[in-house]
């Protein structure tokens, strides 16, 4: 059996030495502009806060110790769907612009976004990318994972992450708010991207807060996306150069 | 007897096998491994037991007792090639170890397609297929089946047209009724009705859905297949009373579905709880299989008159007659 396993792991090492520990599934190739269109002259940033009202739920154990490498003493872990600070902030809401951008392209970022798989939690819970950018995946765990994506509209992927420090690079082919993404290995996992056409998205931190920044002057539609609270939307004009403030309000 | 022994165990395998698979959807650890063959890249049966943590050690499992059950059939296959007579029972051989094999193949292709539902549903309905073939293999390898076969004990035909048509439409509608579970559990209709005996508080569900249709429909069949399996038991015990072969499964059968009832109604109960969730669909199997001896037991003398080898009766009838005349001769 040992020798099996010996096998085995280098039957894995030298899988993991062809691909240099990193594997990456790219979407078909799409023209894309190197420069921005806007003028950043003229443009202005909507910003915000985005509220919870009520009794904010009590988070939810999460046992972990179906796999023991996920276990560590003294912390306990607990569900993310809805964190509320203190002040009543709303964290990991998907803050994005929806409509009013017109016909406007824009540059595909180089620099990847990262999903890393930490403690057997996603980290961060949610993020975005534009089509066409890198969403590097890493596992920074001593266990295994497996990431799985189910869109609707991109197309879906499993693949597995044994080993530590292992990446996986992704790039979605088309928009979509959002991708959800799991571990069926650990079914408490649990992580969102919301793949958009531009940069202008934001994800609320502890403080409930999010930017949008360098929008060209114009009406345009927000929306608030959460997980388990649904999502909200705002109509907003700015001026040249004008900077607005909007605010959102979930319930329990 | 060593041949029937090990058929027996190679039916008892595949009910466990369909447990662990049971656990495997259960659990939602369908794509807990992603690849296949492999696992994470390993040759599956060299992938270090410490990895198998959370969904991978049901998936894994499933994997792994799937392929000791295929190796058992391949085994089975060839003992019957070698050793029984009967081409109809080595024929039987053959088609459960190429349904394994398609098995072991749909297992894959469910797994790397991300668990389409025809192909989640038609892996779970092959599974009842093989438990039933190898069902039916231990029954005609059993010594009681060959006694009878063999002409050295009474054939003792029997004489009952509307037993055998319960018994088959009984085991037909117990296929059907798991053909229905399978695409409920593979659909995610298991608690679209979440109140249990009662649907939504009603007889008949106030609102309709996919998965309330799929979901009530299953409970629809349970109560036809309820019925059948009421009328083929009480017509056994009232009619064929005598005959042990058949009344013997026929209690069993009763008990049977009534454990699958209680199952069935403690999984919508429990939210789907997983072990027992995972008892409903072997226990499923299992009324299956009873369904389906009662049944080959009904027709168990068409079978023998069917599929006579000439050559083996020929041979069995002698050695009979060689028997009698040594007894006759020492008396």
């Amino acid at each position: 059996m040992r020798r099996g396993i010996h096998i085995g792991s280098l039957i894995l090492a030298a899988l993991a030495a062809a691909c240099g520990g990193n594997s990456e599934n790219a979407a078909p190739a799409t023209p894309a502009p190197t420069v921005s269109p806007v003028d950043a002259a003229t443009a202005g940033n909507i910003a915000g806060k985005i509220a919870f009202t009520g009794t904010a739920p009590k988070p939810a154990v999460v046992r972990m110790d179906s796999d023991p490498n996920c276990v560590q003493p003294g912390v306990t872990a607990t569900d993310e769907s809805v964190v509320v600070g203190s002040d009543g902030s709303l964290q990991n809401v998907f803050v994005y612009v929806k409509d009013g951008l017109g016909s406007l392209r824009f540059p595909i970022p180089a620099q990847p976004v990262v999903l890393d798989q930490k403690g057997c939690h996603y980290v961060p819970h949610v993020l975005g990318a534009q089509v066409g950018q890198g969403v590097e995946i890493v596992n920074s765990d001593q266990t295994l994972h497996n990431i799985h994506a189910v869109p609707m509209a991109n197309q879906e992927f499993n693949t597995g992450q044994p080993l530590a420090g292992m990446k996986h690079t992704h790039r979605f082919s088309t928009r979509e708010v959002m991708v959800p993404f799991k571990c069926d290995v650990h079914p408490w996992m649990h992580a969102w991207i919301g793949v958009l056409d531009h940069p202008y998205y934001a994800v609320t931190g502890a403080d409930g807060s999010f930017s949008l920044k360098g929008l060209p002057p114009g009406t345009y539609t927000i929306e608030a996306w959460h997980e388990t609270l649904g999502t909200q939307t705002q109509s907003v004009t700015i001026g040249e150069k004008e900077s607005k403030d909007i605010e959102f309000s979930f319930k329990a | 007897m060593l041949l029937h022994l090990f058929a027996l165990l190679v039916a008892a395998s595949t009910a466990l096998l369909i447990f662990a698979g049971g656990l495997v959807t259960s659990t939602g650890s369908g794509l807990s491994v992603p690849d296949w063959p492999t696992t994470y890249g390993w040759f599956m049966f060299t992938f270090p037991l410490e990895k198998m943590v959370g969904g991978i050690f049901y998936e894994h499992s499933h994997r792994l007792i799937a392929s000791g059950v295929g190796m058992l059939i391949v085994v089975l296959a060839a003992w019957l090639w070698k050793a029984d007579p009967r081409a109809w029972v080595r024929r039987l051989g053959y088609i459960a170890l190429a349904a394994v094999v398609t098995q072991g193949i749909l297992g894959g292709i469910t797994v790397l397609w991300f668990l389409p539902d025809a192909v989640s549903i038609a892996h779970a309905g092959l599974a009842q297929l093989v438990f039933c073939l190898t069902v039916a293999i231990a029954l005609f390898t059993s010594p009681g089946w060959k006694r009878a076969y063999a002409g050295r004990g009474p054939l003792n035909p029997l004489d009952d047209g509307v037993l055998k048509k319960l018994a088959a439409a009984t085991t037909a509608a117990i296929y059907i009724q798991i053909i229905a579970g399978a695409t409920m559990r593979h659909t995610g209709a298991g608690l679209a009705i979440p109140d249990f005996p009662w649907a939504f508080g009603r007889l008949i569900p106030p609102m309709w859905s996919g998965p309330i249709a799929i979901h009530f429909a299953h409970r629809v069949g349970a109560l036809a297949v309820t019925a059948l399996v009421l009328a083929t038991a009480g017509h056994v015990i009232y009619h064929q009373r005598s005959r042990r072969e058949l009344t013997r499964p026929s209690l069993l059968l009763l008990a049977l579905v009534a454990i699958q009832i209680t199952l069935g109604a403690l999984t919508v109960l429990t939210g789907k709880h997983y072990i027992i969730n995972s008892l409903h669909v072997v226990t499923g199997a299992m009324v299956l299989g009873t369904s389906l001896v009662l049944t080959l037991r009904t027709y168990r003398a068409r079978l023998t008159d069917a599929v006579r080898n000439p050559a083996y009766v020929h041979a069995s009838r002698a050695g009979a007659a060689e028997r009698t005349r040594r007894s006759e001769a020492r008396a």
